[in-house]
């Protein structure tokens, strides 16, 4: 008995250093590109500590290494939560340099940016293994969700246990249907949201602080 | 190295059975994977690959993404439903159900790859 006792203590208390309450925790920011990952990334850090993670754009793989915003601190009903941002690459299983050709890019510009884009994304993959707390899954309401990629990548998060939110953005354009997502994704809880105009921030925050606090 | 195919010759699929990817490492069966997709074959596995395994996949086919020559892969999983939920006992000892059909294939051979609840489609171009 005793000897059970001290065991359940041991762990209890190397449960509590490596996931003590003083730690931020690491949340990354997955999905697909162009699903606003940035511009999620973005509102969050300007709205809490006034500073944006990196720059935004319609052109694919805009954001090709992930970057951290650290100790953000989100505040919901009197409660401080704090968790370091991670914007990763969006993630794919192929990447063509011709693609970015079409956004007048010179051939050069396209190899290396495919270069970046690809070191980018198998990065955020190692880190969805070994370095994030929590996931928030952002896909693009407006385009269909049920993708492989997207498939496999929330089967990831899940196999471990990872908590996840995930977020239907894009409510603002006409194509918008947060069902979609919902029905394609039924074992999760989907948040509507428009990172770009600022709707239904103050539902991500309440989420964020209940998911990862 | 598998040999180099002239036009004529065609699209190979290898299909692997569940019992020969039993035997093998994680980053054996990546191996083979990407090898067999390389050489602009198609690859169906009987089971397909644990969600550490696919995430391994991803990344390693990053790696090897190279302008002109590989621009990645296609790849597509019929689930059979018992693969759905892996029991908690199996969660617990790192077990995880890989009963499901999986297609790979190359990105710049594969024109579509479509799924719906009880068929994989896939239109395949010679290189």
């Amino acid at each position: 008995m005793g000897l059970l006792t001290n065991l359940k203590d041991s762990i209890s208390r190397a449960a509590s250093t490596l996931f003590s309450e003083e730690d931020p925790k690491r949340i990354g920011i997955y999905g697909p590109p162009n699903a606003g990952k940035t511009t999620l990334a973005n509102r969050i850090a300007r709205d809490w500590t006034g500073d944006a993670v990196g720059p935004e754009s319609h052109v694919p793989h805009e954001t090709r290494r992930a970057r951290r915003k650290e100790n953000v601190e989100i505040e919901r009903d009197g409660k401080k939560v704090t968790i370091d941002i991670v914007d990763t690459p969006g993630v794919t299983t192929k990447v063509d340099y011709t693609e970015f050709l079409e956004h007048d890019m010179e051939k050069d510009d396209a190899v290396r940016r495919s270069r970046e884009a690809t070191e980018g994304v198998a990065e955020a993959m190692h880190w969805l293994r070994e370095d994030v707390d929590g996931v928030i899954y952002v896909l693009d309401s407006s385009t269909d969700p049920f993708t492989q990629v997207n498939t496999m990548l929330i089967g990831i998060i899940e196999s471990q246990d990872l908590p996840v939110l995930i977020l239907a953005n894009k409510i603002d354009l006409e194509d918008s249907s947060v069902q979609r997502i919902r029905n394609a994704y039924p074992q999760h809880e989907t948040i509507p949201l428009s990172a770009l105009e600022g709707d239904n921030m103050d539902e991500v925050y309440d989420k964020i602080a209940e998911y990862f606090g | 190295m598998a040999e180099i195919k002239g036009q004529d010759d065609g699209v190979q699929i290898d299909l692997i059975s569940g019992e020969r990817m039993d035997g093998m490492a994680s980053m054996e069966k990546i191996r083979m994977i990407l090898d067999g997709v390389r050489d602009g074959n198609i690859v169906i596995l009987e089971e397909g690959l644990s969600p550490d395994e696919e995430s391994r996949l991803i990344e390693v086919t990053m790696t090897e993404i190279s302008p002109d020559e590989f621009n990645g892969i296609e790849i597509e999983t019929y689930p059979k439903s018992e693969a759905a939920d892996a029991s908690i006992l199996d969660r617990i000892m790192g077990k995880e159900s890989t009963k499901k059909l999986t297609v790979i294939g190359p990105a710049n051979q594969i024109q579509t790859l479509h799924k719906d609840e009880t068929l994989i489609s896939a239109l395949v171009s010679r290189k």
